[in-house]
């Protein structure tokens, strides 16, 4: 989306809303309701209208996980690191996704394919680790899983895997 | 005013009711261990579980800086429990530390240093594994250098970046172990928008912040 657009959008959402800082929080949930991510310039929009240092925008938007700062990918992968799915070598699950995708948590594939994400307990402990991919949740997610899920994506893994 | 009497460590003092026992102790020249608390702040942060004392009459230890001081107190800065509570607290913060005193500008001014020998601690961790955060320097300001891994997350920098209200650059970012002191967008803290009044580097306990 072109820049214009996202201070439009911006806008019209802030119209909405008085300028006052205990209205951060739902402002940036329908801005990014709008816009499936919190662009810079959006950001900077929201602290302008509030009157609150941008840098103040950005700690809240870092702090949730409900918020992005890119743009949503084509598929979404959330790994699980709840207690379960950490005992059981979630860290492992994610770092072949990782790997595998080039981006780390919170980030998009350059291609917008895939975005990886952590989430604390989807609460299907029993099949830990977990993987949540697209709304479903993959049970005993080890690293050769995660390029079997990737395979029926259509995505090879590199022929030869260093290490 | 109104003025209390309290004893800190058997030291008869006086003190403005309603202030907190840090402020009263501070002034009266005890010193208590302390890193995230800021005098004109109203409501302390409390967080650095440092400024552990004693007080008479209860039985855990509390925060010297979240506690108001009341007539007939009588505290202690030395009692076992509080300084286990302290040294807990410091021995966490320094697992985290780039420890370099030799090569540090605060290496002598250091509050780590004047924290560790108060508590009769060492400066590197006993009981605790090292875990390093490996951040770049921020050398971007023409004024001063920013070293992420020697922050100690007291906010005392983002508090006087504040005054700046809109303009303010300074604050905390991201969760957990990956929480530091940042810019918006994490942007190298020279840009344009400081306004260069290196008040930060005043007010930092540690080597995080040092002018050039
Ligand atoms: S000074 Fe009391 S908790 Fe930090």
């Amino acid at each position: 989306m072109p820049g214009p657009d996202i201070l439009a959008a911006t806008e019209q959402i802030l119209s909405a809303f008085t300028p006052e800082r205990p209205n951060l929080i739902p402002i940036l949930q329908a801005v990014q309701g709008k816009l499936g991510y919190l662009p810079r310039s959006a950001m900077q929009a929201i602290a302008g209208y509030l009157r609150i240092a941008p840098v103040d925008v950005y700690g809240v938007v870092t702090f949730y996980n409900q918020f992005r700062l890119n743009p949503p990918g084509k598929h979404s992968v959330k790994v699980c690191l709840g207690t379960a799915c950490h005992m059981k070598g979630g860290y492992i699950a994610l770092d072949a996704w990782q790997r595998r995708l080039g981006i780390s948590p919170r980030q998009t594939t350059p291609d917008r394919e895939f975005d990886l994400d952590t989430v604390a307990c989807v609460g299907c402990c029993t099949m830990a680790p977990v993987t949540v991919v697209d709304g479903k949740p993959e049970a005993r997610v080890d690293p050769t899983r995660v390029d079997g899920i990737l395979l029926s994506f259509g995505r090879e893994p590199p022929a030869k895997d260093q290490k | 005013m109104k003025t209390v009497t309290l004893t800190i460590d058997g030291k008869v003092i006086k003190a403005r009711a309603g202030e907190k026992l840090l402020w009263a102790a501070l002034e009266n020249g005890i010193y208590i261990p302390n890193l995230c608390a800021i005098r004109e702040r109203e409501e302390p942060d409390a967080s650095c579980r440092l400024c552990w004392v004693e007080v008479e009459g209860q039985s855990d230890p509390v925060p010297a800086c979240a506690i108001g001081v009341q007539e007939g107190m009588a505290v202690s800065t030395k009692g076992e429990k509080a300084l286990a509570l302290a040294r807990a607290a410091f021995e966490l913060l320094m697992a985290s530390h780039a420890l370099d005193c030799a090569h540090c500008q605060a290496n002598g001014r250091c509050e780590l240093q004047k924290i560790a020998k108060v508590l009769k601690c060492s400066l590197k961790p006993k009981r605790l594994r090292l875990l390093l955060r490996d951040l770049p320097v921020d050398d971007s300001s023409p004024l001063f250098s920013y070293d992420p891994n020697k922050c100690v997350l007291c906010g005392r920098c983002v508090w006087e970046c504040r005054k700046h209200r809109e303009k303010a650059i300074m604050g905390f970012a991201h969760r957990g172990f990956e929480r530091r002191l940042t810019t918006f967008a994490d942007e190298p803290i020279g840009a344009d928008r400081c306004l260069d009044c290196s008040e930060c580097v005043k007010v930092c306990p540690t080597g995080a912040l040092t002018l050039k």
